[in-house]
Formats: C-alpha cells, sequence, structure tokens
C-alpha cells in the first residue's frame, strides 16, 4: 500500500512527529510505500537542523533524517507553515534577505500543493496530530 | 491538474482564533481547490464558531479570515457540513451562522445555500464516503 503521512504538530511538545516516525518506520519493514511526509502547522519545526535535544533523548530531526536518507523519503516541510514559525533554506532565505538558513539534511521546502497531490497519489492519508 | 478525482474532505474542529488550526485549514481548502477535487468541509466540535457571523477581531489583534468562507463558492467549494449537536451543545442556531451561498452553474446560476446542517450519525456518513479526510 501507498502511504501519504501528515505531520502536524511540533516535535518533542506532542507525541505526534515520533508516532509518524514509528509508523513510518513499520510500515516500510512491512514492504508498503510511503510517497512522502508532509509537515504542516508546528510539525514543520521538526525539520531545523539547529535544535540540540538533550543527549540523552531521542534526536527526532536526526532519527527523520537517517531514515528519510535510508529509504529515499521525501519530506516536505510546508512553505506558508514554515515562513510563519522561521524555517528556511537557502533559497528563501537568499529571497526574503534573511541572514540565514536552518533546514535539516533531507527535508525540502514546497507548497501546499504538494499536500494535495500526496493525497491525490497515495491510497491512504494518514495525520499525525491533535 | 489530475486525472484522478477523489472526494477530500477537510475536518475542522477548532475555534477560529486561539489557535492557528482554523486559519492553515483555510489555507489548505484554498491552494487545494486548483486540484480539481471533490471537496467537502465539515464544521464540528467548536469548528463550528468558525462560521459564526459578527467574527470581530480588532481587540485580539488577529486577522479575521472569516469572510473567506464567503468566497469559498468561487473556488467551487460548496458543501460545508455543519454537525447539528455540536451547534446546540454551544447554543447556536443556523441563524448565527453567515449566510454562505454559491452559485449553481448547472441551475442557471442560481445562488443556493452552501451550508449543509447534519446531524451527528449522518456526519459518520459523510466521513465514510470520503477517499481523503484532513482533519484540522
Amino acid at each position: 500500500m501507498k502511504f501519504g503521512i501528515v505531520v502536524s504538530e511540533g516535535p518533542y511538545t506532542h507525541q505526534a512527529s515520533d508516532s509518524a516516525y514509528n509508523f513510518v518506520k513499520a510500515a516500510l519493514a512491512k514492504g508498503h510505500e510511503v510517497s512522502r511526509v508532509f509537515f504542516y502547522h508546528d510539525g514543520v519545526n521538526v525539520g531545523t537542523r539547529l535544535s540540540i535535544p538533550p543527549q540523552d533523548d531521542r534526536q527526532i530531526q536526526a532519527q527523520w533524517t537517517a531514515l528519510g536518507k535510508e529509504h529515499d523519503l521525501d519530506l516536505v516541510i510546508c512553505i506558508a507553515a514554515a515562513q510563519r514559525r522561521g524555517l528556511l533554506d537557502q533559497n528563501e532565505a537568499d529571497r526574503q534577505g534573511k541572514d540565514a538558513n536552518n533546514i535539516a539534511d533531507g527535508f525540502r521546502i514546497s507548497g501546499l500543493g504538494q499536500l494535495i497531490e500526496m493525497s491525490i497519489q497515495a491510497d491512504r492519508t494518514i495525520t499525525f496530530g491533535d | 491538474m489530475s486525472e484522478v478525482i477523489k472526494k477530500f474532505l477537510y475536518v475542522n474542529r477548532k475555534a477560529p482564533y486561539g489557535t492557528i488550526y482554523a486559519q492553515e485549514a483555510l489555507e489548505v481548502v484554498l491552494i487545494g481547490a486548483a486540484f480539481d477535487q471533490d471537496v467537502s468541509l465539515a464544521f464540528l466540535d467548536d469548528g463550528v464558531f468558525q462560521l459564526t457571523k459578527g467574527q470581530d477581531t480588532k481587540a485580539a489583534g488577529l486577522k479575521n479570515f472569516s469572510p473567506t468562507f464567503r468566497a469559498l463558492g468561487d473556488y467551487e467549494v460548496t458543501k460545508l457540513y455543519v454537525e447539528q449537536e455540536s451547534l446546540d451543545e454551544r447554543g447556536l442556531t443556523l441563524d448565527d451562522l453567515q449566510d454562505i451561498q454559491y452559485e449553481d452553474e448547472d441551475d442557471d446560476y442560481e445562488e443556493k445555500p452552501s451550508i449543509i446542517v447534519v446531524s451527528r450519525a449522518e456526519m459518520a456518513n459523510v466521513m465514510a464516503d470520503q477517499d481523503v479526510v484532513l482533519s484540522f
């Protein structure tokens, strides 16, 4: 089965991104396909490379980056939600005249159309949120 | 834009202000309208407050996005399901909601109401009938 995944709550504050991560990992292990993971609302904060969680806690961003690399996952951060919350790639930083970017390796920033497209193409769209 | 037409339901469960869910849900609806899918919206729990008329956000310093609901017809988003029990539980009636209409191009562009009040049991059927349910 082809899954599309939505993560709509922020890391550490909420379990949504952990549950999504565990689901994606389990689905892939069972031979399913995950066509895209779309981060929306505070979920976009999963994709900052500047977070420094305590060493004895799970490393949410690093986990996603590693899983993404292993399975060539399309990890998409919503641009409208990201701009509000200060999450930028270099392209956006240049375009908006900001002095830095903070997007983590393996994530990309794109529009809400990616969420709709994902939902059209996937067999199931699953939201992890509140 | 796509040959597949799926039934999309956007479920609005939160009050319009206080959290960003309602506003960012509406942004998804507006972008999604470009994909020519079969779109419905559902309003339940505190989500029914999103459709109330006379919203004034000045004192709170927030953007009042409620007029956008009246423009949804122009985006061919014409089915707004509102749960009766959620209205009742909050002391609201249909008269408290904005008059949201669309022009029916299959019926000489007659203006018709977009809001469809349904019972909780009927809402379950609406949800069961969808291909994609995005909940906010």
